[in-house]
């Protein structure tokens, strides 16, 4: 994952240099593109940073994520919210919402959150459980550059739907990386559930707001360790599965985007079931579970 | 092809070398304690205008040597250290000590690598600048632009420190301690019993509002044990140099607000954004650059708090 983007980048440096060709001479363009090749390979990832704004990654994810699937304009079904700008980079609150009207036969299956400027673009993709009436998903990601996030709906009629906003990365010392090493360690695997009240809707209603955490140090894997002088391998949580009972509530595959301590916050409709239950897996393939007694009063 | 390139690179080089052999002027320093010089930072966020000279930043004159205290937020505002240092005393510099890890004290370091001089510091601070380090280096060629970043590379510190240390410069012991996360997981502090002065890294702010990158818990714990350091002034990672202990009052009192108003959020069952726009906002009058940091601050000791 972590080379995923140099590649990218001189793809798309090729690209535009193709694209240039014409509007410049010749001779001067290609200088400039041995030049930014090169900047891409002994510079690697100082690059982009540069020059955020020179490229749009995002056709190149269509085509990466989505198979160059058509993408049509999600305005209607599917909100995305976060701050205009990053307050910490390792911590950044985003929100997704779905929007389709009450009587729309169309359901949302799968929401895509892609943050086009980061190593690992595809931060998470989550499948919202059939039967679970999911309409609101927060979690938090890191946040490497000033960049577009897109986030994909994908609707039962097999369609797909975007919608974007822009964040502008943190300044001052915060990073994409862990803040207390110590601690990080100590909390791996730990699980915790928590049911919110909602304002305004009775526990008759079955709506429910509830949050998951999972202890995990989500390691980029872009990092070297000091000692052996060799590259950590990536280790992070990259499936989420939540139950009631036994439906599917929602699932989440992850990427190294989402912060440390995974952290979902969402609402559903309950079925009526006594149980909640986590399943979650991480790239080194330990298996973290847990349920818990649902409160039935709705709070 | 392979000439055009190799002529473009020689132009870089060349361009390179004349800006590294230009003169740098002195940063202005002042002798805090006999043997004891300070550079107060600008109290401001790192930008292209101040070549990120926003830390304060020191040194140590001993019998036989020199110890540097951070090293500044650019490699020029390290070599204008370099050059206070050499035109007060032509000993050796023989330690860089970084008190953490963050660009404003780091960035300079580049400045400092001549023969002989050992770098210094917490025993996490290797791993915090190789995962941080590529970040810092993107982020910062944006915020402060190429002039500001020339030559700035991460120099980790070769000597670790898991406790407590003490480091002889001649007549003149410091002894350099290891704290728990904190203000970083890095943190780093240098007493120097002679004069009885601290130099307390980003564990100690004033003015400045605090910055908090490491555990908001563990830094409430660390003042109280900090404030038993038997000093007199403590040079604090941003703001003036103060008498010691009271200068822990009034971060003190914003980290215990900023705590107990999020403890109140997540107990409610507020989501994380709420605290980013509320947490601590009794106190924004009282510090310089609260807006800059003031919800990031909330929004990481949320991230804490919520594990409790």
């Amino acid at each position: 994952m972590g080379i995923a983007r140099p590649m990218r980048y001189i793809h798309g440096v090729t690209a535009r240099c193709r694209k240039g060709l014409p509007a410049m001479s010749g001779r001067r363009f290609h200088l400039l593109c041995v030049a930014s090749l090169l900047g891409v390979v002994l510079g690697a990832r100082a690059a982009p940073a540069a020059t955020p704004e020179a490229y749009d990654p995002w056709p190149g994810l269509v085509q990466d994520i989505f198979n160059n699937r058509p993408m049509n304009d999600g305005a209607e079904v599917i909100a995305i919210e976060m701050p205009y700008r990053a307050e910490d980079a390792a911590i950044v609150p985003v929100t997704l919402r779905t929007k389709l009207p009450l009587g729309d036969s169309r359901r949302v299956r799968t929401i895509t959150l892609v943050i086009d400027q980061n190593p690992a673009p595809m931060a998470a993709k989550f499948e919202l459980g059939p039967d679970a009436n999911v309409t609101e998903i927060s979690t938090r990601v890191r946040v490497n550059n000033y960049t577009d996030v897109h986030a994909v709906a994908e609707l039962s009629d097999g369609k797909l739907y975007v919608t974007k906003t822009y964040v502008k990365a943190s300044g001052g010392c915060s990073a994409p990386a862990t803040k207390n090493a110590d601690e990080a360690r100590s909390r791996l695997g730990q699980m915790r559930y928590r049911q919110f009240a909602r304002a305004g809707q009775g526990a008759a209603s079955g709506a429910r707001e509830a949050q998951i955490m999972i202890g995990h140090p989500s390691h980029s894997g872009l990092q070297m360790d000091q000692v052996t002088q060799l590259y950590i391998p990536p280790f992070f949580v990259n499936q989420l599965r939540l139950w009631q009972d036994d439906s599917l509530v929602l699932a989440m595959e992850g990427g190294i985007s989402i912060s440390e301590d995974p952290n979902i916050r969402f609402t559903y409709v309950s079925n009526g079931a006594k149980r909640f239950r986590a399943e979650a897996r991480d790239t080194e393939g330990h298996l973290f579970q847990k349920d818990w007694q649902v409160d039935a009063s709705g709070m | 092809m392979a000439h055009r390139v190799s002529v473009l690179a020689l132009l870089v080089v060349f361009a390179a070398s004349t800006l590294s052999q230009a003169k740098a002027q002195e940063l202005p320093v002042s002798e805090v304690a006999p043997g004891i010089f300070v550079h107060l930072g600008q109290t401001a966020l790192m930008t292209g205008e101040n070549d990120g000279a926003t830390a304060n930043v020191g040194f140590i004159i001993g019998d036989s040597a020199v110890a540097v205290i951070d090293t500044g937020g650019s490699v020029r505002e390290g070599q204008q250290l370099l050059a206070a240092i050499v035109a007060r005393t032509d000993k050796p510099i023989r330690y860089v000590i970084y008190t953490h890890g963050h660009p404003d004290h780091v960035f300079g370091g580049a400045a400092f690598t001549g023969d002989g001089t050992v770098f210094v510091g917490h025993r996490n601070l290797p791993q915090a600048m190789a995962a941080r380090g590529p970040f810092y280096l993107d982020a910062f060629r944006r915020i402060m632009g190429a002039p500001s970043m020339e030559g700035v590379r991460m120099i980790p510190p070769t000597r670790l420190v898991d406790g407590t240390i003490q480091l002889d410069l001649g007549s003149r012991i410091l002894t350099l301690r290891s704290w728990p996360a904190a203000h970083s997981d890095s943190d780093l502090t240098v007493l120097d019993a002679q004069t009885k002065t601290l130099f307390a890294g980003d564990l100690v702010f004033l003015t400045h509002v605090p910055v908090l990158d490491g555990s908001i818990r563990g830094w409430l714990g660390v003042i109280d044990e900090l404030g038993t350091v038997p000093a007199e002034r403590v040079v604090p990672g941003h703001g003036p140099v103060s008498e010691w202990p009271g200068a822990l009052d009034g971060q003190r009192r914003y980290l215990g607000t900023l705590a107990s108003d999020v403890r109140k959020l997540v107990a409610r069952g507020e989501p994380i954004t709420v605290a980013a726009d509320t947490a601590a906002a009794s106190e924004r009058s009282r510090w310089q650059l609260f807006d800059d940091y003031n919800a990031r601050n909330a929004t990481t000791a949320f991230s804490e708090i919520e594990w409790e």
